[in-house]
């Protein structure tokens, strides 16, 4: 991660690209999400969504992952280069999740995230606050997801000790 | 009712404000704080104790995300499994207001505040539910407000 004072309003990162596979979405839903539709192809079929689709919970677990790794990769790329990387911090929570369309099996879904506000933390001085909107489409380019989450970063300032 | 009569399936019309549905508790384990945070989200204070000892969160607790799955499953097995769901559009609102720790007992609670029929989809309705996990110190750790879609009675819309 960058440090926070190295962060822009309007920064936006392509994160990465997951393809949901079938059995890939019934062993999410089975452990977290057993609706018929998530984990069930035939009753997929009877319902609503009219074919085997993943549980928003998984979509947004994956696009935690591809963030962490993202950063993981940028972090790699700094340390290479003999610079010190930031500590991505926990987050307070999100808002304004929306499940678009929904990830249907054979889907392949683009995350990105871009940077919306940035506040020091009054509470924590060697932290600062991100805000970011997140979003994912699928191949066709249709969003399926979106949503505005926080998370802490750390300051450049506090880290020379 | 006999007495081993199974719970009715609930459908849009049975959901009132203000209704409460409680459910659990659940244990939560080390093991599946880890392999979650091993497949999606993982930041040592999710991974390691060693780690999360000197994190802003103190020792190892579950990922967010992990902490909205766990309330996801209490709520399909206290209710949303036994009902006309159609899922739901989206999210409101999500505070991780303290950390879940292993061996952490928690108890869902999920309070009706509205409910309206859609507009778009006349065999459907939306409820509003705020819904909370409270540890056994009674600390709420997770506040997520959601709308959820459900068939109507008699609408015809297999769910």
């Amino acid at each position: 991660m960058k440090f926070f004072e190295d962060l822009r309003v309007g920064d936006r990162f392509e994160l990465g690209r997951h393809t949901f596979t079938a059995e890939d979405i019934k062993s999410f839903a089975q452990r977290f999400d057993p609706q018929p539709f998530h984990v069930d192809e035939e009753a997929a079929k009877r319902s609503h969504f009219g074919a085997l689709c993943a549980s928003g919970w998984h979509t947004a677990s994956v696009w935690m992952r591809l963030m962490i790794e993202y950063h993981r990769r940028e972090d790699a790329e700094r340390a290479a280069r003999g610079e010190p990387s930031a500590i991505f911090g926990p987050s307070p929570g999100f808002r304004d999740l929306k499940w678009l369309k929904p990830v249907y099996s054979g889907d392949t879904v683009t995350f990105a995230t871009e940077i919306v506000e940035l506040r020091a933390s009054k509470s924590r001085p060697d932290w600062g606050l991100m805000t970011i909107r997140n979003g994912g489409a699928n191949q066709r380019g249709e969003p399926v997801l979106s949503f505005v989450s926080m998370s802490f970063v750390q300051r450049r300032s506090r880290t020379a000790s | 009712m006999p007495p081993h009569a199974p719970p009715p399936k609930r459908y849009w019309e049975d959901f009132a404000p203000g209704q409460v549905i409680e459910h659990g508790p659940r244990r939560i384990t080390r093991e599946e704080i880890v392999a979650y945070a091993r497949e999606f989200d993982p930041q040592p204070f999710h991974l390691d104790e060693e780690a999360a000892r000197h994190s802003m969160l103190g020792g190892l607790c579950a990922s967010g995300w992990h902490s909205c799955c766990i309330l996801m499953r209490m709520s399909a097995e206290s209710f949303v499994l036994n009902s006309s769901s159609m899922g739901a559009p989206g999210v409101d609102e999500v505070r991780w207001l303290a950390p879940i720790r292993p061996g952490d007992d928690l108890t869902l609670r999920a309070t009706v505040l509205s409910s309206r029929p859609s507009g778009s989809r006349p065999g459907m309705g939306l409820v509003n539910v705020h819904f909370e996990l409270f540890n056994a110190s009674g600390v709420c750790v997770l506040s997520l407000k959601a709308p959820l879609m459900f068939a109507r009675r008699n609408s015809g819309i297999a769910a």
